[in-house]
């Protein structure tokens, strides 16, 4: 049922592979079986209905369910070979390398230098020009510079709702990690941020490995190059966007992207 | 549903009349509560005002700076609360140096390190039910405790110890309603960039949520510098003439801690000293004590509402 074996493969590189996940939430089960590729320096989607499992899916690659007891994986999410759901291995070692963007912005009550910041901070780097060279980059990177070069010392609540989401981004890749994941990143702003954030991906996926759970199909459409649909905790289909959208092998791919049900 | 049950009715204007007499009702039954809220608010806070008005009618007149820098006297007009305020001082500065660190570190780790399990569940309750046991208990586990078995006698250190204890459940408390209080999309913001959970506390959770931790641990000694019955159970003096060594020697090493040893008296023990003598004067003496002490714990909260003010104007979510 699952298509992994993905065209034009010869050029890409695979920079994470789910293998046969289970997930629980105590004991129900929310993830069921699912094996996906996730390319590199591509955008890749995850759609489906509520309640689907795509936001679980999307938390079991920085392993954010670790924050809460009775959740418990099965099966393996390797990054760069290596299976990131090991017991041994740290959850903050895979959050250092994999990166989220919320559903809402969720600045921290800091100044714009400080959030951008604190990702380095983290991990302890110190040095004043250093860091100052990294937060420059990121809010460049974040297509935000230009409107906060001036206030860096200010808080990071006096920015727009938009300004605040690409702030959060400026922050999830401060770090230059290897994934960045974004949950939903545009639902809670209005279209002109919305279509400022999806430009902002476009330029990113050059540099960083883009996972990204949407509500939107027209969303997914427009900024993913593969794009997985879920249903009820299972991959119904995984494909590039353009042929999950256009010709679904799945009836249930069909009537979601047709709009028969969602 | 409403419309079911008024479209019985034939005519529109049957319906809208029952409708109008349906709202009529609830909202009597609403003012009338309103009322009954206000007349109960203002008995209570008339009767506390009375209370405080008539403490001020007589003990005002005696406030001058002779009362501050004198000690208790058997003459009324030479008795003063200069060992009182000072005692009263020192013992709430040990009282917070002991409760603030035991307290603030037991609520984070309460809420964020405990396992939720039967056990952290059960100190839950344990704490919240010693905020409320009564304050004489204290004193009596504090005589036992402090005074005997560490042999710390009646001193500020016992005094101290005894009234952290007190507040010890209050600073819990409040430390963990403060730090639930800050949204989860912020820790897991934190976490999200590879913070530990320490480096997720100490960088954002402790300063977002200071200002509350703050007002709580204020309130908590401004219900500390009202005890009494736990320091006289310690064995606290009525009637001392004497300060305390003072804190700053001229000779090395500048700072002793020798006060702590130190027997004292606190202000609602002076207080209660003089209303228990037979003279009127002495009333007044106790009166003029109680302004002193009231004006205290008033500072102390205004204090603490500034600071919860301060502290949560930079930070909204």
């Amino acid at each position: 049922m699952v298509d992994t074996r993905v065209v034009n493969s010869s050029v890409m590189e695979r920079k994470a592979e789910v293998k046969n996940l289970d997930f629980y939430y105590g004991s129900a089960k929310a993830l069921k079986s699912v094996s996906m590729v996730v390319w590199d320096r591509r955008v890749t989607a995850l759609i489906g209905p509520s309640g689907c499992g795509k936001t679980t899916l999307l938390r079991c690659f920085n392993r954010m369910h670790d924050l809460y007891p009775g959740n418990r994986y099965d099966g393996e999410i390797l990054l760069d070979g290596v299976n990131i759901l090991e017991k041994q291995i740290d959850p903050i070692e895979v959050r250092m390398r994999v990166s989220m963007v919320f559903q809402r912005p969720n600045p921290f009550p800091k100044s714009i230098y400080e959030n951008v910041a604190y990702g380095l901070r983290v991990q302890g780097i110190t040095e004043k020009s250093s860091l100052d060279e990294k937060v420059e980059k990121a809010l460049q990177g974040a297509a935000l510079w230009n409107e906060a070069k001036d206030r860096l010392k200010e808080p990071a609540y006096n920015l727009s709702g938009g300004q605040q989401q690409r702030l959060c981004i400026a922050r999830a890749i401060a770090t230059e990690p290897n994934i960045v994941l974004f949950d939903e990143p545009t639902s809670a702003l209005d279209p002109i941020a919305t279509s400022s954030i999806e430009e902002l991906m476009n330029e990113l996926k050059e540099q960083v490995t883009i996972l990204i759970v949407t509500h939107s199909m027209q969303q997914a459409a427009r900024v993913s190059d593969y794009t997985a649909f879920m249903y009820l905790g299972e991959m119904v289909e995984f494909n590039e966007t353009n042929l999950l959208f256009n010709k679904p092998a799945d009836q249930k791919t069909q009537d979601y992207v047709s709009g028969r049900f969602g | 549903m409403a419309q079911a049950e008024f479209s019985q009715s034939n005519s529109q204007s049957d319906y809208l009349q029952q409708i109008r007499a349906s709202v009529a009702r609830r909202e009597l039954i609403s003012r009338l509560f309103g009322l009954l809220g206000l007349l109960v608010i203002s008995i209570a806070t008339l009767i506390l005002i009375a209370l405080v008005a008539q403490l001020f009618v007589q003990g005002l007149p005696r406030l001058n700076w002779k009362f501050f820098t004198s000690f208790p006297s058997s003459d009324f007009n030479e008795a003063g609360i200069l060992s009182a305020w000072v005692g009263s001082l020192l013992v709430m500065l040990t009282t917070m140096v002991i409760a603030v660190p035991l307290g603030v570190a037991a609520g984070i780790y309460l809420e964020e390190y405990a396992p939720k399990n039967w056990l952290a569940a059960l100190i839950e309750i344990n704490v919240t039910n010693l905020a409320g046991v009564p304050s004489i208990v204290y004193g009596l586990l504090a005589l036992g405790l402090f005074s005997t078995v560490l042999n710390l006698g009646e001193s500020i250190l016992t005094a101290g110890l005894t009234l952290a204890l007190l507040i010890l459940p209050i600073v819990i408390v409040t430390t963990r309603e403060a730090l639930r209080a800050i949204p989860s999309s912020l820790r897991e913001a934190a976490y999200a960039l590879g913070a530990s959970r320490w480096q997720m506390i100490w960088d954002h959770i402790l300063p977002y949520s200071s200002g509350s931790i703050l007002t709580g641990i204020i309130i908590g000694l401004s219900r500390a510098i009202g005890e009494t019955a736990p320091l006289i159970t310690i064995g606290a003096l009525t009637f001392i003439a004497f300060l305390p060594p003072s804190p700053i020697q001229s000779q090395f090493p500048f700072i002793s801690f020798e006060w702590l040893t130190a027997p004292f008296t606190v202000l609602p023990i002076q207080m209660f000293n003089w209303i228990s003598r037979p003279q009127p004067e002495f009333q007044v003496n106790a009166a003029a004590a109680g302004v002193v002490l009231i004006l205290l714990t008033l500072t102390l909260n205004a204090f603490a509402i500034y600071l919860r003010y301060r502290l949560r104007k930079g930070v909204k979510w």
